[in-house]
């Protein structure tokens, strides 16, 4: 059934992205109804989830926010509309949400043939593995005669077997389960040595599921790519740049030590990198250029954060998620996180 | 006298222990056959294995009250610290945390206008103004924000009188009435969507804008006072409950329709009601949400939105009336020929037939299996959280389960909504079963 309802929506999908595409009116409709309609997750932790009181939190949640803070200077302008995994593409193009910030891969078919682009990467998630500590692995390709839990019927468990034949790994086995509660409650019991999934679901799971979190180490190695981020519909251009730019943004502003806490001290200071972002000189009024005022970036800072913020508020070490930073580092910290610059 | 000696003899021995008293119960009941022992010994020994387990992880070992789930996790038994963490989003879903007593006044008078049409003395013609107060109070409190109350009102009233006519009608212009009657109360109840539907058709056609919807805002609107809520932050009970009540309420007029229209003997109508019928039972009902939350917004002209709840509503009437239809049909065939015939000699309409004389048969007829078709319909509700919308099972599921620090307590969650779902169940399996004792519908078969 769900197949059948995916198929039918790529086909419609597919014709609606083949005629002839609006322009611009998107970011005129945003405007004109005075709130950014943003498509979530309807629950996931770490990016959009909506804790006891209902209010939304998340990374997803946040990039949405920013976008708001950067259109009207209010980042509570967003109205979420949760939406499931067959859902999301539809609601995007039939205009019913105008972002689609729901952990959402960013592949070619995506980006190419579903009426719809990305924006840019809010999240670097990949493919990793666990371990037990005491087996003292150190890494993926030490995992040879081991037997690997899986869920099966997952672009994970054909991951899985691209890696174990590229690395030569013959005799390693995976073991396959239905459910992923499966797959974890069988790791756990010791059925097998090892258990794969999204790095972020491995460190959530290890935190939580685990008798003993520090039993278990995740291997350095990713298989496979996973970048996420959010995605508009086609045909508006100004949209286009200002969610691009709301998240570069983002990143600059951690890259400049421009943070949530020092915004406003920040405004003072000499850097003309930081006056610039921060709409302080006049004569380089960056929010012009994309049509917003002059202090969009500082609104993004000062009501959600910059992108160091937003990771470690949701996702980071401190949080029950414990995700180090890793690929989703700044680039000048071995990550990659790259903006170009706001000039 | 040896008989008599006997008699006094037995009568004081009395009969042999081994039938009498506790004993003798169980030796009848339990161990009546060697089939009987076995079975007997299986279930004491189910019994002793899965009872106490099961009381000590509800009741003895559980956290009750408020516990951080460290605590939890420590405990043995349930975590109903869980239930005590997040019951306002199990119940309430997103809805702002502050206006919660919106939602739960909501339920309360829901809950009152269906109590009050439970009893059969309030089964007179107010009780539609009973709904429709309830159900305009009920929207009004989950809305808030501004009411554009002249229109519905007006629309409520003339709905109203036409009712009124419609009942001291007869013969043909009875039917007219009470389309009429329809007509008013589906207005009443749902002005915008429709109008912004009509306006989004027109405006895709000719380029109006917005005509009728515009036209709402020269009523004059009542401000609430309360800060406007829209439908896609509705969840948890409220929404299940509006789903179902509307799902039942709705449906039965339209199922009597079609199953009247099923044995018309106007080829037309009996074409549509027959296709009707069986698409919309070839399908099942998921499939019917899909195509109103997947297709039915690419083909809609852009700017015209249809909310989500409203889609799953339509999908969910839909469904039910078609299956019972089918249900009304059987009683409609279970009344004797007689019956019709009688009706007709007695000069009356085809309205006044079927209205008086068939199917108030017809219909206490099949109170089982229709109450049956609503306890089906009010569980199968569960199925909208598959287009996203946040009922009692994705609040849970979602929202409650989500949140990575009681995600562990799955259990305690679902029992919860167990709970729930089974206390309307049960109520709706009783009131049929007192509907039954009303109508003494088992009077042929009485136990």
């Amino acid at each position: 059934m769900k197949k059948l309802a995916i198929a039918a929506a790529t086909v419609v999908a597919g014709a609606l992205a083949a005629g002839p595409a609006l322009a611009g009116k998107d970011l005129d409709t945003i405007k004109k109804r005075g709130s950014l309609v943003c498509g979530v997750n309807t629950g996931l932790a770490g990016f959009s989830i909506a804790d006891s009181q209902g209010r939304w939190t998340g990374i997803d949640v946040d990039v949405c926010r920013a976008v708001a803070a950067a259109i009207f200077g209010d980042a509570n302008k967003v109205q979420f509309k949760p939406t499931s995994a067959q859902q999301r593409f539809t609601a995007l193009q039939s205009g019913e949400i105008d972002v689609l910030s729901r952990n959402t891969t960013w592949t070619l078919t995506r980006d190419a043939a579903q009426g719809m682009v990305f924006t840019g990467v809010t999240f670097y998630d990949g493919q990793g593995f666990m371990v037990a500590k005491k087996l003292g692995v150190k890494s993926a390709k030490e995992l040879d005669g081991a037997e690997i839990c899986v869920q099966s019927g997952t672009t994970t468990e054909l991951n899985l077997t691209d890696f174990l034949k590229a690395n030569n790994l013959s005799k390693a086995k995976a073991i396959v389960f239905e459910k992923i509660e499966e797959a974890v409650s069988a790791f756990f019991a010791g059925r097998c040595q090892a258990y794969t999934t999204d790095a972020s679901g491995l460190a959530s799971t290890r935190s939580k599921d685990a008798k003993n979190p520090d039993d278990y180490v995740i291997l350095p190695e990713l298989i496979s790519k996973e970048p996420l981020g959010p995605a508009i519909r086609r045909g508006d251009e100004e949209l286009f740049a200002i969610v691009k730019w709301a998240l570069y943004a983002m990143v600059e502003a951690e890259e400049y030590g421009v943070s949530r806490a020092n915004v406003d001290q920040m405004k003072t200071s000499p850097n003309p990198g930081i006056k610039r972002l921060l709409g302080v000189d006049e004569k380089n009024d960056m929010g012009k250029l994309l049509g917003l005022k002059a202090d969009w970036a500082y609104q993004i800072i000062k009501q959600v954060g910059n992108y160091g913020d937003v990771y470690e508020r949701n996702v980071g070490p401190k949080t029950p998620l414990k995700l180090e930073r890793g690929l989703n580092a700044l680039w000048s910290k071995g990550g990659l996180q790259y903006a170009p610059p706001v000039r | 006298m040896a008989v008599s000696d006997t008699a006094t003899e037995s009568a004081a021995i009395g009969p042999p222990p081994a039938t009498t008293g506790f004993l003798g119960w169980m030796r009848k009941n339990l161990f009546s056959n060697v089939w009987n022992t076995l079975l007997t010994i299986v279930c004491a020994y189910l019994i002793i294995r899965i009872v106490p387990p099961l009381v000590s992880w509800l009741f003895l070992d559980a956290t009750w009250g408020e516990a951080a789930p460290q605590q939890c996790r420590a405990a043995e038994g349930a975590c109903w610290a869980f239930v005590t963490e997040k019951h306002r989003v199990i119940l309430f879903g997103r809805y702002p945390f502050l206006e919660h007593w919106r939602p739960l006044l909501g339920i309360c008078v829901l809950l009152t206008v269906v109590l009050t049409s439970c009893f059969r003395r309030c089964w007179r013609p107010w009780i539609a103004l009973v709904w429709i107060g309830g159900l305009g109070a009920f929207f009004v409190l989950m809305f808030g924000g501004d009411v554009p109350i002249g229109l519905r009102a007006a629309a409520a009233a003339a709905a109203g009188a036409f009712l009124i006519a419609t009942l001291r009608s007869s013969g043909s212009t009875r039917s007219l009435l009470f389309g009429a009657t329809a007509l008013f109360a589906l207005l009443a109840l749902a002005a915008g969507p429709i109008f912004r539907v009509i306006d989004g058709v027109l405006n895709a056609a000719f380029g109006t804008g917005p005509l009728l919807a515009g036209a709402t805002g020269i009523w004059f609107e009542i401000p609430t006072g309360l800060g406007f809520v829209s439908t896609s932050l509705w969840g948890g009970l409220p929404l299940t409950l509006l789903l179902s009540i509307l799902g039942i309420v709705v449906a039965f007029p339209l199922a009597i329709l079609l199953a009247l229209g099923r044995r018309s003997k106007m080829p037309l109508i009996r074409m549509f009601c027959v296709g009707y019928i069986e698409v919309i039972r070839g399908v099942p009902l998921i499939s019917l949400l899909f195509v109103g939350s997947f297709l039915l917004p690419l083909f809609l002209p852009r700017g015209v939105e249809i909310s989500d709840l409203l889609r799953a509503q339509v999908a969910i009437i839909g469904f039910s009336a078609a299956y019972l239809a089918e249900v009304i049909r059987g009683g409609l065939q279970a009344i004797p020929r007689g019956q019709f015939e009688a009706a007709d000699a007695l000069g009356l309409s085809y309205w006044q037939k079927m209205a008086k004389i068939v199917l108030p048969q017809a219909i206490t007829i099949v109170i089982p299996p229709i109450v049956n078709t609503f306890i089906g319909l009010f569980k199968d509700t569960s199925l909208v959280s598959i287009v996203s919308l946040t009922d009692l099972l994705l609040a849970t599921k979602d929202i409650a389960l989500a949140d990575v620090d009681w995600r562990a307590f799955y259990a305690e969650g679902y029992a919860f909504i167990a709970l729930i779902y089974f206390v309307f169940c049960f109520f709706m399996s009783k009131y049929s079963q007192y509907l039954e004792r009303q109508f003494e519908t088992g009077r042929q078969k009485r136990r």
